[in-house]
């Protein structure tokens, strides 16, 4: 035991003057060292590829991320609630094919548009009624909704793909304002717009207390079952997004698309600070965690890597920011 | 500072010493080492004349010395015998466990100790208690030569706690040593042949039970002397007409007609064994579990709670008995702690939190009720036993409350934090809060209370007031013998 079982009284105004302290203070938060490395990362790219920094090598980057930051926004503010959601790959296609057979019925771009949203969000109310009023294990609700929601794509679609989407609705993954994708925008919306209602929010705020300790929340006053479900909602909502916005790229609705980008989600939002016990996370660390997935993946490829090392660097990284945690928790908690 | 630091004492064969001190005093760092747990960095054991050295648990199971912990060590889906016989479970010549044996010794055990369990019932269908007692069965079941005890009766109800001293008597007539740890003074003169008292880390004393007070004791073990511990109460804060009423409470199953008032100013204990019925009634008045009929006033108006953020909203608060598992958010900040049942309150018209008024108003807060943390964003983890407590005081203050419960307000805190925490409890009432206070502590309700209601069976057995308070007559109503409803 040393100095810091001294309890000291508090102190109203703690003025860290010294660089060093505010960089200490910094380090202390995840998104901080996270971009601390992504810009090491773009550095030593910008040096090893003339193409990395250029505009449209960017604008790829955040084009194909926009779809996994999109749903980690949503996911990060679930899994801080303690909850997790493996069906968002499936919401997303399913709305790509609910959205698309209201075009192709002729429903008009706007109420087709609304038509997919209404279906994730009843994925989303389906998810958060099994897990928040039922009590039924999270990973396993939606596994099971998972599957059930790829069926029923299927089965909607007759198993084929929706094309020839009309233009009134492609320009959503297609067009441009002030020269930059409408994908780009909307994620950095959410981002921005997430992080700010989930630092500040008092209804968001409570998600970190509901994963911190839920049976102290509920005491606290905090409508539980309401938040949960909320959050299932909104997560689905969100992959309701990234569907409208994949399927308006393609311009057609695929039915295997977003296989597989639960774990890539969830991976992001781990990277970021997220933990799958509740209670810890952040938006924007999930959108770092994101970005530097996108970053790896874009420079393995202008670096000319076998696209199959991708899997195995993202999973190499995810072990390490979780090692990089436990240590540095025991390094803290060794010093108490 | 050193855990544990130069301390030397005896054990006699058949003894039981009594292990006291505040938390953080070191006493369960010195018993971990005498059971191999952790290593001492100086200093030797002898066990019968001979110098001992651990490595292990297992090797100090080995030489004879067994220690149950506060922290249960069961495994919910397996039988008793399974878990009395972890990983000890005979076996035969292909490793196959022999259940016929395995069950017959566990039953040897169970009838030893008069307990009517099965042995192939899983530990998940049985009590806290059944499960406390299961684990000194187990220790027990490698029969050792000295048994260490960290606070056995934490989570047994009265009857059990009787039961465990009877047990551990047979034991010690048959020779065995008790090394028994605990924060309840009472159980060292009821059980103990000696007691020592440890203070930051250091031997303060050992002294045969008949030769100290209980006065004696907190006076060594907090390093001074506490004088009014509980304080008196300022009768002026009373207001004449009732403040609070509680009417026809009935949850089936868990409690029937409970009816009683409360005025301004007053601190009402309930009491009660474990399970009467106290905490259940609590929960059910705040909304967080249903009730079947029943309904509350306050200042002369019947109120409507539904949920824990209405009984908020009425001025209502409850801090529960469960800190740690239902009270605070551990892995939070105290600030976050602080602003939890008040969100709404710093929440500007948009739902958006402000931050400089939630700033001011904890640190204020943080002054008021002593928390000593080094900054608001310390962790609550990191914080004792005694600041956590006070952390939850100050975090339902917040809401500024007509009417307080505390359930068991001092489980698990120190003589010294204590005494803070009275004077808390002393200093709302005389702002004009109405208190109730739940507790199993029969000192503590006599000392600080003005009305005490008895609870047996989920029904008020009886109403004491101060002047005719007695430890025997409360018994009586808590045990069913007595019941003044029905005269």
């Amino acid at each position: 035991m040393d100095q810091d079982t001294e309890a000291i009284k508090i102190r109203t105004n703690s003025p860290n003057s010294g660089i060093l302290d505010k960089f200490r203070q910094l380090a202390a938060f995840r998104e901080f060292i996270l971009l601390l490395v992504i810009i090491a990362f773009a550095i030593i790219m910008a040096l090893s590829s003339p193409i990395f920094l250029t505009r449209l090598n960017i604008e790829a980057i955040l084009l194909a991320l926009s779809v996994e930051a999109t749903i980690a926004v949503g996911m990060v503010i679930l899994l801080i609630s303690g909850g997790l959601d493996l069906s968002v790959g499936s919401t997303l296609a399913f709305v790509g094919v609910v959205t698309g057979l209201a075009l192709t019925a002729g429903a008009g771009t706007v109420p087709s548009i609304l038509i997919g949203l209404l279906a994730a969000l009843g994925v989303g109310l389906i998810n958060g009624s099994l897990v928040a009023k039922l009590k039924i294990n999270p990973f396993i609700t939606t596994l099971g909704t998972m599957i059930t929601i790829r069926g029923l794509l299927l089965i909607l679609a007759q198993g084929r793909a929706v094309l020839n989407l009309p233009k009134s609705f492609t320009v959503i993954g297609q067009g441009r304002l002030f020269g930059i994708q409408y994908p780009i925008f909307i994620l950095l919306i959410l981002v921005i717009g997430g992080d700010q209602l989930l630092r500040n929010s008092r209804f968001f705020r409570q998600s970190y207390y509901i994963g911190g300790n839920e049976n102290a929340a509920r005491l606290s006053g905090i409508n539980v079952d309401l938040v949960k479900i909320f959050n299932y909602c909104l997560v689905a909502f969100l992959a309701g997004i990234a569907g409208l916005m994949i399927t308006a790229r393609f311009g057609s609705s695929s039915l295997t698309v977003g296989s597989g980008i639960e774990l890539r989600v969830i991976t992001a939002c781990i990277i970021g600070g997220a933990s799958l016990s509740g209670g810890e996370g952040s938006v924007l660390g999930a959108f770092l965690g994101a970005l530097f997935m996108g970053m790896l993946a874009n420079a393995l490829n202008l670096l000319g890597v076998d696209v199959y090392y991708q899997s195995f660097i993202t999973g190499l990284i995810l072990i390490l920011a979780v090692v990089f945690d436990v240590l540095n928790e025991r390094r803290k908690a060794s010093r108490k | 500072m050193q855990a544990v630091d130069n301390v030397s004492f005896d054990l006699q064969r058949g003894e039981i010493l009594a292990l006291v001190g505040e938390n953080g005093a070191g006493k369960s760092t010195l018993v971990q080492m005498l059971a191999g747990v952790q290593r001492p960095e100086a200093g030797e054991i002898y066990l019968e004349d001979e110098v001992v050295d651990f490595y292990s648990a297992y090797d100090a199971l080995h030489a004879g010395i067994s220690i149950v912990f506060q922290e249960l060590s069961l495994i919910d889906g397996l039988s008793i015998a399974e878990n009395i016989f972890a990983n000890r479970q005979p076996v035969g010549r292909l490793n196959n466990i022999q259940w016929r044996q395995l069950y017959g010794k566990t039953r040897e055990l169970l009838d030893r100790f008069d307990l009517e369990l099965e042995p192939t019932t899983p530990v998940k269908r049985l009590s806290m208690g059944k499960h406390q007692i299961l684990e000194i069965l187990k220790a027990i079941s490698t029969d050792p030569k000295i048994l260490i005890l960290d606070e056995p009766t934490s989570s047994l109800t009265e009857a059990e706690a009787v039961d465990l001293f009877e047990n551990i008597r047979k034991l010690q007539n048959e020779g065995m040593s008790f090394i028994y740890i605990t924060h309840k003074l009472g159980e060292v003169f009821e059980l103990a042949d000696r007691v020592m008292v440890m203070r930051d880390g250091k031997y303060v004393a050992s002294q045969p039970v008949g030769e100290v007070t209980e006065s004696d004791l907190v006076a060594m073990m907090v390093g001074r002397e506490i004088n009014d511990m509980f304080g008196a109460t300022d009768y002026t804060a009373f207001s004449p007409e009732e403040y609070f009423k509680v009417e026809g409470f009935s949850r089936k199953g868990y409690f029937q007609d409970v009816t009683f008032g409360l005025q301004r100013g007053e601190i009402l204990g309930l009491a009660g064994l474990i399970g009467a019925g106290r905490t259940e009634i609590a929960r059910s008045i705040i909304g967080i579990d249903p009730k079947d009929s029943g309904n509350i006033w306050l200042e002369g108006c019947v109120i409507e709670i539904k949920n824990p953020q209405e009984a908020i909203d009425s001025g209502v608060a409850y801090l529960t008995e469960d800190r740690k598992g239902q009270g605070l958010f551990l892995d939070m900040s105290v600030l976050e702690n602080l602003i939890a049942p008040v969100l709404r309150k710093f929440a500007n018209r948009f739902g958006f939190l402000v931050r400089s008024a939630i700033n001011e108003n904890v640190e204020e807060r943080i002054a008021a009720f002593d928390i000593t943390t080094s900054s608001t964003n310390q962790k609550l983890f990191n914080l004792s036993g005694g600041n956590q407590q006070k952390c939850m005081i100050a975090m339902w203050m917040g809401i500024q409350p007509k009417v307080t419960i505390f359930d068991e307000p001092t489980r698990g805190v120190d003589v010294g934090a204590r005494s803070d925490i009275y004077r808390k409890i002393r200093q709302l009432a005389k702002s004009g809060t109405g208190i109730i206070m739940i507790s199993s502590e029969l000192p503590e309700l006599l000392g600080i209370c003005d009305r005490i209601l008895v609870i047996h069976n989920g029904q008020i057995t009886g109403e004491v007031l101060r002047d005719e308070f007695s430890e025997e007559l409360i018994m009586e109503y808590a045990a069913g013998i007595k019941n003044h409803t029905i005269h």
